[in-house]
């Protein structure tokens, strides 16, 4: 700790001097936060203020108001959101609980295995799904996509029943877990593997069988590691765009709030003022998920990027 | 209310009974096979533990892709063999090869923007006291959708006609410096860099956070050793501290090549690919969702696939020195 300090105060180290930095820094984070703050800043504006003024200028003329957000979150019959957003708002939420899960728990499983299961080949395996990891999820999309409407076959031969999920939840839910896996493996594993040996083999000389330590030591064990994946899973599933527009119709039934977000912003003559409240319904969840676990969330980064 | 819980709460039994039918198999398999003994105990663990994982990256990345790449070899509804005249019509297409050109461009640049300016902001970050609140502020966007920054920059970008008043951000201090603002979105090619700041924006936040830690992990010896030696400013990092965190510099510019090169959200919501500013995984939607050529679409997954091959080669090149060492 001594040194640290030492090496603090040591000017020689500084490539330029902590005043100047910390304007730099400053400089840089207003800027960064001024666009989000001025949509905040309109969405509590009404449309002839919007249309009329930036919004700078709320600073001199104050006149703020609450129905941009009444009328995106119950509805309004003068804009183009006749039912509001929450039924879209509900749907992301049950799009996202299952996507979190599924994958978190197939790919602890998997991580474990091939981790302290070794078998011929695990090694190899491994390495396979680590590279999977790159592979775009584009490459996925369409046969994926007959799959579920179709089902497969080969020449008459069905080996994969209609499965008839395309427009459903586990339509949108199954993807999700199958494009997560080959990063999860690769955390957890990277996590479980450093596990202490001698836990697990007392463990195994008490008679324990794989599955007993899967969940008596493994689980309980990777909590932290098994947390910064989660919260990476919820911002990029509730995030996402590409696979519920291809899995989810647009419908109100299952489309998540942020491709109703999208299509909003697409439609001439939907008015800024629906865009700004709607714009902060969607990104409030995951705001507020990533400045409460922030620390678990860049822990979970770090572990994906370093190494 | 009453008509929102009876379309809503049907949504919620499907989670719960998706939920519990999942931990109830789990529970039940895991039983099952816990019973096998002796010389089955082993391999049924491993069918077990690793068997939905397999099968579901099976079913959904790898055969998958395989049939993408057999579908880029045929027509536009995947029924007859056509070569490669996909290929040769997406290479030929002038607009195609601007979607090209569009996509090499944000893979040059914005990954080196957003790696130099996460790097910078590190080393700001580690000089200044109190860093907190100003490195949470600059991660924020990263919680933030593409969709969702596409909208908080569609009103910085905003334009008015020269007659109305200036409501975007960007035309307001264009004009307060006395210049004339343009109609931003439509002027080709500052589009696509403009459109780029959005993506800089979103993902700088990423690099910093990443850089940071890396550049606090620096042991403060070392740095303190060779100040004591003479060096420092520009030469204590060009010699220290940047070797240091080279590796990871170079992760932080590989993840950002992909995320750039698979761009879509933002393309589509900001401009929906036109005026000039379409990347080929728009196209490729497009061409499957809109066009309905499924030929065309996997064509261009298939080049994507071809960029980052690459990048799979450096990474497997990584990993296998990793595990040489360790």
């Amino acid at each position: 700790m001594s040194t640290l300090k030492l090496a603090n105060a040591n000017p020689g180290r500084k490539l330029f001097s902590s005043k100047v930095a910390t304007t730099v820094v400053w400089v840089i984070t207003v800027l960064w936060t001024v666009p989000t703050f001025g949509l905040f800043a309109s969405s509590f504006r009404n449309k002839q203020d919007i249309f009329l003024s930036g919004w700078w200028h709320i600073f001199t003329n104050p006149h703020l108001t609450l129905s941009n957000y009444h009328a995106v979150i119950f509805g309004s019959s003068s804009s183009t959101l006749s039912d509001g957003v929450l039924p879209y708002l509900m749907n992301s939420i049950v799009i996202t609980i299952p996507a979190v899960i599924f994958p978190v728990v197939i790919a602890t499983m998997a991580a474990y295995c091939l981790a302290w299961v070794k078998f011929r080949g695990s090694d190899a395996l491994f390495f396979f799904i680590f590279c999977l990891q790159i592979v775009p999820i584009q490459m996925s999309l369409v046969p994926l996509l007959q799959l579920f409407t179709g089902g497969a076959h080969i020449g008459s031969f069905t080996i994969i029943p209609k499965l008839g999920i395309a427009g459903h939840f586990a339509g949108i839910w199954l993807p999700h877990t199958m494009f997560a896996l080959p990063l999860a493996i690769y955390l957890l594993h990277n996590f479980i593997a450093s596990l202490p040996r001698d836990l697990m083999e007392a463990a195994y000389v008490d008679g324990a069988n794989h599955f007993k330590v899967f969940r008596q030591i493994v689980l309980p064990l990777s909590v932290p590691a098994i947390a910064a994946f989660a919260i990476f899973q919820f911002l990029w599933v509730w995030n996402d765009l590409l696979v519920a527009l291809t899995f989810a119709s647009g419908t109100e039934e299952v489309a998540p709030i942020n491709v109703k977000l999208a299509s909003l912003v697409g439609q001439w003559g939907s008015g800024w003022e629906t865009l700004t409240a709607g714009a902060f319904v969607t990104i409030a969840i995951p705001l507020i998920v990533f400045f409460s676990l922030q620390r678990f969330f860049v822990r979970g980064l770090l572990a994906g990027s370093v190494k | 209310m009453n008509s929102f819980l009876s379309t809503n709460a049907p949504k919620f039994e499907q989670v719960l009974i998706a939920i519990a039918a999942f931990f109830t198999i789990l529970m039940v398999v895991f039983y099952l096979a816990g019973k096998a003994n002796g010389r089955k105990q082993r391999p049924m663990a491993i069918v077990v533990l690793l068997g939905p994982a397999m099968i579901l990256l099976s079913a959904g990345l790898i055969v998958p892709a395989i049939q993408t790449i057999l579908f880029s070899f045929k027509d536009a509804n995947s029924v007859k063999f056509i070569g490669f005249q996909n290929y040769s019509w997406l290479f030929a297409n002038p607009d195609m090869r601007k979607v090209f050109f569009n996509t090499l461009l944000w893979i040059v640049v914005t990954p080196f923007a957003t790696t130099a300016l996460g790097l910078f902001l590190a080393i700001m970050l580690d000089r200044m006291k109190r860093e907190s609140v100003a490195k949470s502020l600059l991660f924020m966007p990263m919680a933030i959708s593409f969709v969702g920054a596409s909208v908080i920059w569609k009103f910085v970008y905003d334009y008015a006609v020269p007659s109305k008043p200036q409501t975007g951000l960007l035309s307001a201090i264009v004009r307060a410096l006395g210049f004339k603002p343009s109609n931003w979105i439509l002027t080709q090619p500052l589009n696509t860099f403009l459109l780029m700041i959005i993506f800089v924006w979103v993902q700088t936040g990423f690099a910093m956070v990443i850089l940071s830690a890396a550049i606090k992990a620096v042991p403060a010896d070392i740095v303190e050793a060779s100040a004591l030696d003479g060096a420092h400013g520009w030469r204590l990092f060009k010699n220290i501290t940047f070797p240091m965190v080279r590796s990871t510099t170079i992760v932080v510019f590989a993840t950002m090549l992909v995320t750039s090169l698979k761009l879509f959200d933002i393309v589509r919501t900001m401009t929906g690919g036109n005026f000039g500013t379409s990347v080929i995984s728009n196209e490729m939607y497009a061409e499957v969702f809109v066009r309905f050529d499924q030929g065309r679409g996997s064509a261009l997954a298939v080049i994507l696939f071809v960029f980052v091959t690459p990048i799979l080669v450096y990474n497997i090149r990584n990993l296998r020195r990793e595990r040489s060492i360790a």
